[in-house]
């Protein structure tokens, strides 16, 4: 049986890399959110057992991850919204470049109205 | 093979309309394709709702414990949002990494093993998840009254 080829490189530029970034942006929200249900569900054991492990989070390190996830989250989000728009808007495939390039400035404004705030939490904040 | 009349009456004559053939495999993989993106648009809100109450507001990730859960789930309001929020995206995150699965994993044995693994953490969580909204107690007996909510000892 003929296997089929996987992982070849498609035509590159803003369509491809787009969609690479969507799949792994996707992937590692999931992997995140199954996690993120086992330890809230910590609540169910006893109050010390859900904050004996979110101190664990609420470190330096983790609050950088956190900053990533969130990044992650933006752009899947808003890059989900540009797929929406190629798919159902008449000019949306002609438009799809200079979408994702408003995708990229979205996610910069998002980024700076998030980012300032979350770091002085995590660095500044605390008990 | 015979050159029989059976065989000739199968083509269509050459001015016939175009009829489009039924699919026989049902149109799953249409409304997964729909659902991806309704559900795309319904995460955003819940999602970005739930990350500026949590990490916006007040003090940030530093104001998380037991008692900030609890004063949040005393709320319908967030524990259907919680509910809708872990449902619709552990079936929008399901069925992408299913899609990705299909797409990499070339061998019939790989991939069944992967979508079973994949399959079984979607209802793990999705049940506990589930279970947690619905069966939490903010005032548990026996625990420290500094770890409780304020409304408990009201
Ligand atoms: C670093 C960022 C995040 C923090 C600090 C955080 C924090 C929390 C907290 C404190 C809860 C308890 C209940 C509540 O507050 O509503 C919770 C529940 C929940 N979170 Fe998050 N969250 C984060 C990111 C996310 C993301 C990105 C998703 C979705 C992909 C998500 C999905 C959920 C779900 C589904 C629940 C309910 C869990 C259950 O049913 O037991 N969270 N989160
Ligand atoms: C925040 C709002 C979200 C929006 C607007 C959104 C939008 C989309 C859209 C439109 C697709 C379909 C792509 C296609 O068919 O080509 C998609 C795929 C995907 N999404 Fe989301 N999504 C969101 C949140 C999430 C979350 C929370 C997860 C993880 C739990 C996730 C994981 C995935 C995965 C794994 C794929 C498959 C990627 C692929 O096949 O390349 N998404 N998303």
């Amino acid at each position: 049986m003929p296997t089929a080829p996987a992982g070849t490189l498609y035509r590159g530029r803003e369509g491809m890399w787009s969609w690479v970034a969507h799949r792994v942006t996707g992937v590692l929200i999931f992997f995140f959110l199954l996690v993120h249900v086992l330890d809230t569900a910590l609540v169910r054991v006893s109050p010390e057992a859900y904050n004996a492990a979110i101190s664990t989070y609420q470190t330096e390190i983790m609050g950088l991850g956190e900053a990533g996830l969130v990044a992650a989250i933006v752009f899947h989000a808003f890059n989900g919204i540009r797929i929406l728009l190629v798919d159902f808007w008449a000019k949306g495939p002609r438009y799809q470049k200079t979408m994702l390039w408003v995708v990229i400035g979205l996610f910069v404004v998002t980024m700076a109205g998030f980012l300032p705030r979350h770091l002085i939490n995590v660095f500044t904040g605390g008990h | 093979m015979a050159h029989g009349t059976a065989a000739v009456a199968k083509i269509d004559s050459p001015r016939s309309p175009y009829v489009r053939r039924r699919t026989t495999r049902g149109n799953y993989e249409l409304y997964s394709w729909v659902f991806m993106r309704a559900s795309g648009v319904v995460l955003l809100v819940l999602i970005f709702g739930h990350l500026f109450v949590n990490l916006m507001v007040g003090d940030g990730v530093h104001a998380i414990d037991f008692g900030f859960v609890a004063g949040k789930w005393a709320n319908p309001m967030w524990q259907v949002w919680d509910l809708l929020m872990l449902w619709l995206a552990m079936i929008h995150g399901t069925n992408g990494v299913r899609t990705i699965i299909n797409d990499y994993a070339t061998r019939d044995m790989t991939r069944g093993i992967l979508k079973g693994l994949l399959y079984l953490a979607f209802t793990v969580v999705v049940v506990l998840g589930t279970l947690v909204i619905f069966t939490f107690d903010p005032c548990p007996a026996n625990s420290p009254a500094e770890l409780l909510p304020s409304f408990c000892t009201a």
